[in-house]
């Protein structure tokens, strides 16, 4: 009988996760970091965020300097909401999504796709900061 | 008799109703609905475009090219795309205005734009003002233009 019971919750667990699972930014942190085999570094996570990379962009242009803060579209001037998950719980909660963006906007600062290690080390200061 | 007042009120009804209707098709706002994932993807770096506001033919070129949209690559998943293409091709603007696709696909250079923001009507320095930054940020003057609301009334000059 507890075999059965306990086959049943993972059912419905699985059946709630649906296809999509959700994960959290340390989650994604982990695996990025598994993926580049080097430690996390915030300091210059920081860095990268926040100084241009020869490019007329940094990730500041739009996020600001201090991603606990609301943000604005550099050209369009829309709003973009806090990107710290400690001001805005609701990022880096879908990996498809946090990869989209990555990919976009990496092009637009570095000019091109950021590695794991990079991915891992804007992540971990973000998740540092407002904490 | 005791029928008479109800179909009164239902031919004045259908009445006032074809006499809105041609004012109401003049507009190039969305009376349509915005598809939630047009909204989710297309709405996180600019407001939601209302689909009437550019030409078919537009629409697909700009679909056809989200990888150098405008300077960033706007790119996501194949069936989403087509989802959203679909969309605004069936609900893209059909009015005569509208019809004639502008330069680079930007609404902001479509003939009756330009004639709606004339120099005598927006004064030029305002383009500039840090409220403002782009002619593509309608929400800056036109306060309730994600719904599609466009009207000289309800403008508000950034201060």
């Amino acid at each position: 009988m507890k075999v059965r019971i306990s086959s049943f919750f993972w059912l419905v667990a699985l059946l709630l996760a649906g296809p999509a699972r959700a994960t959290t930014a340390s989650e994604q942190l982990a695996g990025y970091a598994r993926e580049s085999g080097v430690a996390a570094d915030p300091a210059r996570g920081q860095q990268l965020f926040t100084q241009r990379q020869g490019r007329e962009w940094s990730c500041s242009s739009c996020h600001t300097t201090r991603p606990t803060a609301e943000g604005q579209h550099a050209s369009t001037g829309k709003h973009i909401a806090p990107l710290a998950p400690a001001a805005n719980p609701q990022r880096f909660t879908d990996a498809a999504k946090t990869e989209k963006w990555f990919r976009r906007n990496c092009k637009d600062v570095v000019g091109r796709e950021c590695t794991a290690g990079e991915k891992a080390d804007v992540l971990a200061w973000l998740l540092s900061v407002g904490r | 008799m005791r029928g008479t007042p109800s179909t009164l009120r239902a031919l004045a009804g259908v009445l006032l109703a074809t006499l809105l209707l041609p004012a109401q098709a003049d507009r190039p706002g969305p009376r349509v609905p915005l598809l939630p994932l047009y909204e989710q993807e297309c709405s996180a770096c600019h407001i939601p475009y209302a689909p009437g506001l550019l030409p078919a033919v537009s629409w697909q070129r700009l679909m056809g090219s989200l990888d150098h949209h405008f300077g960033t690559d706007a790119s996501f998943d194949a069936a989403s795309t087509q989802e959203i293409a679909r969309w605004l091709n069936r609900h893209a603007g059909t009015y005569p205005r509208v019809t004639e696709a502008p330069p680079e696909n930007r609404i902001t250079r479509s003939t009756w734009f330009l004639r709606k923001h004339r120099a005598d009507e927006v004064p030029p320095e305002l383009w500039r003002h840090p409220a403002v930054k782009s002619a593509a940020n309608c929400a800056a003057c036109h306060p309730q233009a994600a719904q599609g609301r466009f009207d000289d009334d309800d403008i508000r000059w950034p201060r």
